[in-house]
């Protein structure tokens, strides 16, 4: 007698798999076990929030980066006016910065959207919130008045000259020619040091306004925001994804996301992202097609831990 | 003017034709009350296993009521109160078990081959749940109001701006994030695991993959055959 192979085909067929159960039965109470799991869980989710409670590190303002670290603030000010920072080379949906998307070979997916989110840097984040001020600074007159060229010399000057200032410290910057930059920046630090900043470009969408969208983008061009999740194990090259302030567990089900930046191939690819999202789009769509994959649906039968579930079944066949 | 018998009776023809008739008869046959709400399970049905589907299901009951909870505070609220830090707390300790649990779970069906006689839809129904749990637990952490809210949305819009979904799908638009977190993704989440738990019903639970017209609990001549407590252990 030969012994056939268990079918892990998906198909409706005449196998007993696709014809209801004839043999033998258990009892079972659905709502009675529903009771016994709601009981289980809860008694697990109070214990564990009574004990462990949950993290809230508070969020970063850019008073509190202003004053933490003004050198910071004041070179990322700098970049902002210049169009060096990474906000101003974004491409879109922010700008439309040439060679800034991320492609995979010819497909562009970044630049479908456009710029629908238009931020000029240097009004956004500087000169805009200044004009808001009572008596706003001389200095942006003189902004107004120059050149885009003139303007892009000031401010790649004056990167230039805090780079080279001990510890970067705008107070020790050498003399040179960097137009209204300095007072620029200096003014927008005083208002950032006071509070006025925050609430200055919130506001820039109006008086309801839920779009974070620029305080945090400019809160990450500079380095101390960076710094802060870097200090947390947050950032992407040390598993940041998947995991949360101090001790608690994260999002670990995000872990194979996280893998694929770990490996340096991948990880370090000027489309890192577009290859990772890419490649757990095809891994997600493998799984749900796995019934109608040969291989992948037959390695149940083929490491048979199904034994183990069904051992009682098996033992009194 | 007298109303005729014939008046009175139902309609043959009108009741084959009724959008209702059809559906109730549809839902009767594919899923009776007996599948709907059973007092009795194959005899095969006895392994720990079991149990981590409907711990998930009892996790998301608590996802969701505690949600409900924090939802009437706003998303600061437990930043400044113990009963709503403990509320957060339970929210996402529930979603960290409502993962593990559905984790194990789908594990185990795969190992169980539970997509076979006709199972299918039931399987990528389930994948599909995980999926979107996935993207619902994102936009919660998203709403925390504090550092990692910020710095998420800060290193995720780069994967969602590299596949072009970011200008529509801001994470650093508070507002828009927690609209999808309170209303659109629960509602992905609640349908698509009803309709995985209704056709786990209509379909049933999947038999063993070795199992033969020759065992003892398909026999009828086998004691086994009609025991109604055998293998009585955990679902």
């Amino acid at each position: 007698m030969t012994e056939t192979r268990p079918s892990v085909s998906w198909r409706r067929g005449k196998d007993i798999a696709s014809q209801p159960w004839t043999g033998a039965t258990r009892e079972y109470d659905l709502l009675k076990e529903l009771m016994i799991g709601l009981v289980a869980v809860g008694l697990l989710v109070v214990g564990l929030s009574a004990i462990f409670s949950s993290p809230d590190e508070p969020s970063i303002t850019l008073k509190s980066w202003a004053t933490n670290a003004p050198a910071d603030f004041v070179a990322t000010a700098t970049a902002e006016l210049g169009g060096t920072s990474d906000t101003a080379g974004y491409g879109p949906p922010y700008n439309a910065t040439a060679g800034a998307t991320q492609t995979l070979g010819p497909i562009d997916l970044q630049s479908l959207s456009g710029v629908r989110i238009p931020i000029d840097t240097a009004a956004a984040f500087v000169t805009g919130p200044l004009s808001l001020q009572a008596n706003p600074p001389d200095a942006l007159r003189v902004w107004a008045a120059a050149t885009p060229a003139q303007r892009t010399d000031w401010a790649a000057a004056y990167a230039d000259a805090l780079a080279k200032a001990p510890d970067n410290d705008p107070s020790q910057v050498a003399p040179g020619f960097y137009g209204p930059v300095p007072a620029l920046t200096s003014s927008l630090l005083a208002m950032a040091k006071r509070g006025a900043l925050d609430g200055a470009i919130q506001g820039e969408g109006g008086f309801f306004n839920l779009d974070y969208t620029r305080s945090i983008l400019f809160l990450g061009d500079g380095t101390y925001f960076v710094n802060i999740a870097n200090n947390a194990h947050l950032t992407g090259d040390q598993w940041g994804m998947m995991n949360e302030t101090g001790n608690y567990p994260g999002q670990s089900w995000l872990w194979l996301f996280s893998l694929w930046y770990q490996i340096p191939v991948i990880g370090d690819a000027p489309n890192a992202d577009v290859l990772v999202v890419g490649l757990m789009l095809v891994l997600t769509l493998l799984l749900a097609l796995v019934p109608f994959i040969p291989g992948l649906r037959t390695i149940p039968r083929w490491i048979p831990i199904h034994r183990l579930v069904w051992r009682d079944y098996y033992k009194r066949r | 003017m007298t109303t005729r018998e014939s008046d009175r009776e139902p309609q043959g023809d009108a009741s084959d034709s009724s959008w209702t008739m059809w559906a109730r008869r549809w839902v009767l046959k594919h899923l009776p009350p007996e599948k709907l709400l059973p007092d009795g399970q194959p005899s095969y049905v006895a392994s720990w296993i079991y149990v981590f589907g409907m711990g998930a299901i009892a996790s998301l009951i608590y996802v969701v009521a505690s949600g409900l909870v924090l939802s009437l505070n706003g998303p600061a609220w437990y930043h400044v109160s113990s009963l709503g830090r403990f509320v957060n707390s339970s929210h996402l300790w529930s979603v960290e078990l409502f993962f593990m649990t559905m984790v194990v779970h789908l594990w185990g069906k795969y190992w169980m081959a539970a997509w076979r006689g006709g199972r299918v839809l039931t399987w990528i129904t389930g994948v599909i749940s995980f999926a979107v749990s996935i993207v619902a637990a994102f936009t919660g952490y998203l709403l925390q109001t504090n550092f990692d809210s910020q710095w998420i949305a800060f290193q995720a819009k780069d994967a969602l701006n590299a596949v072009g979904i970011g200008a529509w799908f801001n994470v650093a638009n508070l507002g828009q994030v927690f609209m999808w977190h309170i209303v659109l993704l629960p509602l992905a989440v609640a349908a698509i695991v009803a309709l995985h738990v209704l056709l786990v019903r209509m379909h049933g639970v999947v038999p063993p993959l070795e199992v033969a017209a020759s065992d003892a609990q398909l026999r009828a001549d086998s004691p086994a055959g009609t025991d109604t407590t055998i293998g009585g252990g955990a679902r």
